[in-house]
Formats: C-alpha cells, sequence, structure tokens
C-alpha cells in the first residue's frame, strides 16, 4: 500500500476521530444506543484500518500483540473486578448498587465500569483476530506450483 | 467473615475460576498460572462441596444476582441436583488442574501453556454455571463460555497430532448446532411465557397446558443438548475428539462436560416441562429409551474394535451416557435415582481410565494398545490403576460401576421390564470384551521396548489413584452418592407430575407403578 498516497493521507485523518467515535459510542451507552460491545468494535477498527495502510509491522510496533492479548484479559478483570468490589461493599455479586452512596448513582457507575471492560475485551479481541489472519503466511504463488 | 463469604458460596464458586482465568493471562508465565489454576480450582471445589453439604437435606438456596430479584434478574437456585453435578465438577476440576501440570508438559508447546490454563479455567467456569443457574437464557450463556473454552482445548492437541484440528473443527460445527438449537428452543419457551427464570418457566408452563408451541421448544431443546451429551446418535463429534484432544483434557471432558449436559437434560425436562404432558413422556419412552439400549450395545462393540484406547474408551463413554440416559427415561424414582449416581460414579471412573491413559501417553508417547504391550511390568501403579477403574467400567461388585448398575436393574424390574435389565448385563459383558484387550496387553504380552520405561510421575499418579480409590470406596459406601442421588430424583419428581405420566400417554408403552 505504500504508494496509495490518498488512502494514507484519508486514513491519517479518519482515524483519530474514529477513536473518537468509539469513545463517543462507549461512555453514552447508558443513554443513547452504543455500549461496550458497538464502541470496542469502532475503536478496533481504527487500528485494524491502521495496519491494512499502513503495514501490519508498523501495527504491531504500535501495539505489540502481547501487550493486546494482556488487554483482552484485563477487560474481562475489570467486569469480574466490579462484581468482586460490590461484594466487598456488602452486595450481592454485581449489585451495583452499592457502588455510591445511592442506589441511582451505584447503578450508573456500575455499568459504566462494566461496560467499560466489555469496550476493551471486545476491542482487544478484535484485534487479536485481525493479527492472526494478517499474520498468516501468505499462500502459495502461481509460479511455485 | 467465614459466614459472610459462604453467604456469597453459590456466586464465588463460579466468579473464582472466572477471574483466574484473566490473571494467568495477565502474568503470562506458565507455573504461575498453573498455580493459580490449582488454586482457583480447590476453592471451587471446596465450595461446591459447602453448597452440598447444605442442601443434601433437600433444601433449596437462592441467590439473587446483581441484586435483582427473580424472575425478572438471574438468580442462582442450588438444590440437592446441581449441588450434587457442582460437587462433581469442581472436584475433578481440582484434580484435573493438579494433574495438568506435567501432563501437558509433553503434549503441549510450552508458549501455549498459560493459555491451556486461561482455556481450561473458562471451561470450568463455563460447566459450573451451567450447573448452578436457575435462567433458562443463563445456561446459554454459561454453555457457549464451556463449549468455545473446549474447542480450544481440543484444538490445543494439535502439538501431537495434527487431526486434533479438524477434531475440534468438527466439534465446533456440531456443539454451535446444538447451541443454537437450545436457543431457539429457549427463544419459542421465551415467546410463549413471557419469562426465562426456570421456576417461574415451568409454573407458567403447568398454566398453560399442552400446546404446539411448547412441543416445539421441547424438541428443540430436546436435540440441542442431546448433541452437547452425545446422545447416540448425535455422538459423532465425541470419539474424534476424545482422541485427540490432549490427555487432561481427554481427562476433563469426559468426567465432567456430558455429565452437566446430562444435567441440563434432566432439568428441562423434569422442572420446566414437567410430564403432565404426554408428549415429553412419550418421547422419552419410545425415542430415548431405544437409543439408549442401541447406544449401550452399538458403541461398546464399536469400542471392542478400536486399537486406539482413547478411542475405545470415547465409545466406551457413548455406550455409559447410554445407561444414564435408559435410567432418567425410565421415568420413575429408582430409574432417577441410577442415572444420577451412574453420572457421579462414571465421572469418577471415566476420569481415572484416561488419567491412566494420560500417564501411558506421557511416558511411551502412544496411546495405541499395541504400543501398550507389557506396560504392566514397567508402570505397575498407573496400570493397576486402570485394571481397578476398568473394573468399574464393567461394574463388577465392590466398585463403584456394580453400585450403578444394581440400581439401574432394580428400576426396570421395577417397571417389570426384564428385558431391559438382561439387556443391561449383556451390554455390561461386553465391557468386559474392550476391557480385557487391554489388561491382556498390559500384563500377557511381551514388553515392545527393551529400555525400561519409567514409572509416572508422582503428580499425576496421585490424583490418578485419588479417582481410583475414589471409585472403589462409593462401590462399598452409598450413603454420600446414594443419599445426593435419591435427594435429587425425590426433588426432580416433586417438581414434576411424574406419577401421573402413564394415565395421560396415548400409545406410550406403561410405565405403571
Amino acid at each position: 500500500m505504500h504508494h496509495h498516497l490518498i488512502l494514507r493521507v484519508v486514513s491519517k485523518m479518519l482515524i483519530p476521530p474514529i477513536l473518537l467515535y468509539a469513545l463517543y459510542v462507549q461512555f453514552h451507552g447508558d443513554f443513547g444506543p452504543g455500549g461496550g460491545f458497538q464502541a470496542g468494535v469502532i475503536f478496533a477498527v481504527a487500528f485494524i484500518l491502521y495496519g491494512i495502510v499502513f503495514s501490519l509491522d508498523h501495527l504491531r510496533r504500535a501495539v505489540p500483540p502481547h501487550i493486546v492479548r494482556r488487554f483482552v484479559a484485563l477487560g474481562l478483570l475489570i467486569y469480574a473486578g466490579v462484581g468482586v468490589a460490590n461484594l466487598f461493599l456488602g452486595g450481592n455479586f454485581l449489585d451495583y448498587s452499592t457502588l455510591a452512596h445511592d442506589a441511582k448513582h451505584g447503578q450508573h457507575y456500575g455499568i459504566l465500569l462494566v461496560e467499560l471492560g466489555v469496550g476493551i475485551t471486545v476491542a482487544a479481541v478484535m484485534i487479536s483476530i485481525f493479527f492472526a489472519f494478517a499474520s498468516r503466511p501468505p499462500t502459495i504463488k502461481d509460479t511455485d506450483w | 467473615m467465614l459466614s459472610a463469604i459462604l453467604a456469597h458460596a453459590p456466586a464465588l464458586q463460579t466468579v473464582v475460576p472466572l477471574i483466574a482465568a484473566p490473571l494467568c493471562v495477565l502474568f503470562g508465565r506458565r507455573h504461575l498460572a498453573w498455580a493459580i489454576t490449582l488454586a482457583a480450582s480447590l476453592i471451587s471445589a471446596l465450595f461446591a462441596a459447602y453448597l452440598l453439604a447444605q442442601t443434601l437435606d433437600g433444601s433449596v438456596i437462592s441467590y439473587e444476582l446483581g441484586g435483582w430479584a427473580p424472575p425478572l434478574g438471574i438468580e442462582y437456585r442450588i438444590d440437592a441436583v446441581n449441588a450434587f453435578v457442582l460437587f462433581i465438577v469442581a472436584s475433578v476440576g481440582a484434580l484435573v488442574a493438579l494433574y495438568a501440570r506435567e501432563s501437558i508438559e509433553q503434549e503441549i508447546d510450552p508458549a501455549l501453556h498459560v493459555y491451556f490454563y486461561t482455556a481450561f479455567l473458562l471451561c470450568l467456569t463455563g460447566l459450573l454455571g451451567v450447573t448452578i443457574t436457575g435462567d433458562a437464557f443463563n445456561v446459554f450463556v454459561f454453555l457457549e463460555i464451556s463449549s468455545l473454552s473446549t474447542y480450544t482445548l481440543v484444538a490445543l492437541g494439535a502439538g501431537r497430532d495434527q487431526r486434533a484440528l479438524t477434531a475440534a473443527y468438527n466439534y465446533l460445527i456440531m456443539g454451535t448446532i446444538g447451541a443454537t438449537f437450545f436457543v431457539i428452543g429457549i427463544g419459542f419457551l421465551y415467546m410463549l411465557t413471557g419469562t426465562l427464570n426456570m421456576a417461574d418457566l415451568a409454573e407458567r408452563i403447568a398454566a398453560l397446558g399442552d400446546n404446539r408451541t411448547l412441543r416445539i421448544a421441547f424438541v428443540f431443546i430436546f436435540v440441542g443438548i442431546g448433541l452437547k451429551l452425545a446422545m447416540f446418535p448425535l455422538h459423532l463429534w465425541l470419539p474424534n475428539a476424545y482422541s485427540y484432544a490432549p490427555s487432561v483434557v481427554s481427562v476433563f471432558l469426559a468426567a465432567t462436560a456430558t455429565k452437566v449436559a446430562v444435567y441440563v437434560m434432566l432439568r428441562f425436562l423434569f422442572t420446566v416441562f414437567g410430564f403432565d404432558y404426554g408428549f415429553q413422556a412419550a418421547t422419552l419412552q419410545t425415542i430415548v429409551v431405544p437409543l439408549a439400549v442401541i447406544a449401550m450395545f452399538a458403541s461398546s462393540i464399536v469400542a471392542i474394535f478400536q486399537s486406539d484406547l482413547k478411542r475405545m474408551l470415547a465409545y466406551s463413554s457413548v455406550a455409559q451416557i447410554g445407561y444414564i440416559l435408559l435410567g432418567i427415561s425410565l421415568l420413575n424414582k429408582p430409574g432417577l435415582t441410577a442415572g444420577i449416581i451412574h453420572l457421579f460414579n462414571h465421572a469418577v471412573i471415566k476420569g481415572a481410565l484416561f488419567m491412566a491413559v494420560g500417564a501411558f501417553v506421557y511416558r511411551i508417547g502412544s496411546s495405541r494398545i499395541e504400543d501398550l504391550r507389557g506396560i504392566g511390568k514397567q508402570m505397575p501403579w498407573m496400570a493397576a490403576a486402570f485394571v481397578a477403574a476398568g473394573l468399574g467400567l464393567i461394574g463388577v461388585p465392590l466398585t463403584a460401576g456394580f453400585i450403578s448398575k444394581w440400581y439401574l436393574i432394580q428400576a426396570t424390574l421395577d417397571e417389570g421390564a426384564w428385558w431391559l435389565a438382561l439387556l443391561i448385563v449383556g451390554s455390561s459383558l461386553l465391557a468386559v470384551i474392550y476391557v480385557w484387550r487391554v489388561v491382556e496387553a498390559m500384563y500377557l504380552a511381551a514388553p515392545v521396548q527393551d529400555a525400561p520405561v519409567k514409572k509416572a510421575p508422582w503428580s499425576m499418579i496421585v490424583p490418578t489413584w485419588i479417582m481410583v480409590l475414589a471409585s472403589l470406596y462409593f462401590g462399598i459406601n452409598t450413603e454420600l452418592t446414594g443419599k445426593a442421588a435419591s435427594t435429587a430424583a425425590d426433588l426432580l419428581i416433586q417438581a414434576t407430575q411424574i406419577e401421573k405420566a402413564p394415565e395421560t400417554v396415548p400409545g406410550a408403552p406403561a410405565a405403571g407403578e
């Protein structure tokens, strides 16, 4: 893709708004359509676009695969961690009401945190899947037959 | 402090492995991952034992997840039925975690060990979750967690044999079809009743009476779970998955995965659907009884002709699932008790057998029967373990297998179905043949290798012998298994109008008193 000047320039312009939009979908999820799953996918799209247009090596330098894998785990840990925090605060597992002075705020914080965990895991999983497919050895060339 | 923790035991026994799984990946060190796995599965097993002790008298524990009351919120509901299955899964999980460390050393690339432990913990989480939850859709979610991690675990066998990849893929397709059928069935139930809580579903279904949507939901769920539990003839994924998976995965799957699926079947058949309607009872008696009998014979005969030990045991598992299903579909209390007892006993016996095979694979790198010639002298502990557990598989007195078959034969005689009792004895004789083939190779044939084979490492011998001793212990002292199974059977029968079934079944074979 080295010679695709337009693609590269347009991608550079698009990547920041994509990331920003992902964050909007993420944190506006409790008022409008959205949430962790959608936001995670959109967030990952920015990285995948970067990987496609600028090469896999660039993407590997930006987000090393072993770091991405740890983020997959981190998201799940945030989700489950919120549940355990609720236990310590005297509620049942995932009883967000315990997170703040009143139940309403507690529920709000709880869902934000949990969805953040979902978002992180989904984004990291999407990038991992891209790595897995894009890193496969190239198929046999016609001349090699 | 302790009582505060124990109050949350229902949530914690699933959450502990769930949290341990990402920790393994985060730390990324395989020895640490093993330590985390062992600790998490032990803690889970302790919680499961506590829950079993609490529910053995027939009481029910209800835990509201997130503080939302059922039927709207997700409820964890523990009674003797699922506490018993939880105990099986969690305790086998702990033993397998102990056993895994040495076993995967030979069979899985060290770089992948961390992911093995992660997938194992997620699988454990899924199986425990399926068992403990009282919410029908939650069953599906946990079923998918356990299934997806199982496909990964099976595929990890590719380090030893590339065919593990096709086996895992095959299992993935079949498993996904099963899960899809299951969720379609749940969808029909939700459409019909507007609820997903099992207890609530049962009430509303009883109020609605028999109708076509209900029958379709029943059939979808029945076939979906049938695929998951490898009910003959939906078992085709099982032999390959068990034979090509890493040995430790075979141990875990054989001892737990199909058992949990049987539990789901029990829960839906008895608690959710009930037997007020002849359709379900007729399905069991006219379809499942013959299928179970065919499984008992066909799979045992196929097992006799296998040259690979793991494959032989896999076919034997299909046959044993036949016994369990036969017990359940007799639709009386002794039959149910027999099915549930065999669920436990078979988990212990098959776990021990696969553990012994895992040790052979560890030392000689093969599970072909012809490569095992003379192993009885070279690896005396493991060969003896195999023989002891093999006797249980046949159902020799003083082993757990005998107890299961005793109950099962009693149940068939209660029904007046003496021909079923004869068939059970007949198919047990087939087990004698396939177990004897192995014993003959191990003890009577001349060794293949001149170089002496070393004994298995202690971390493999100890869990194997715990399993073997358990299978012998539960063959002599049936207080725990008998009590748990009969309490469970009572609960399931209370949940349904099972005694009425025979009168309302048109055309079905009489299941009278």
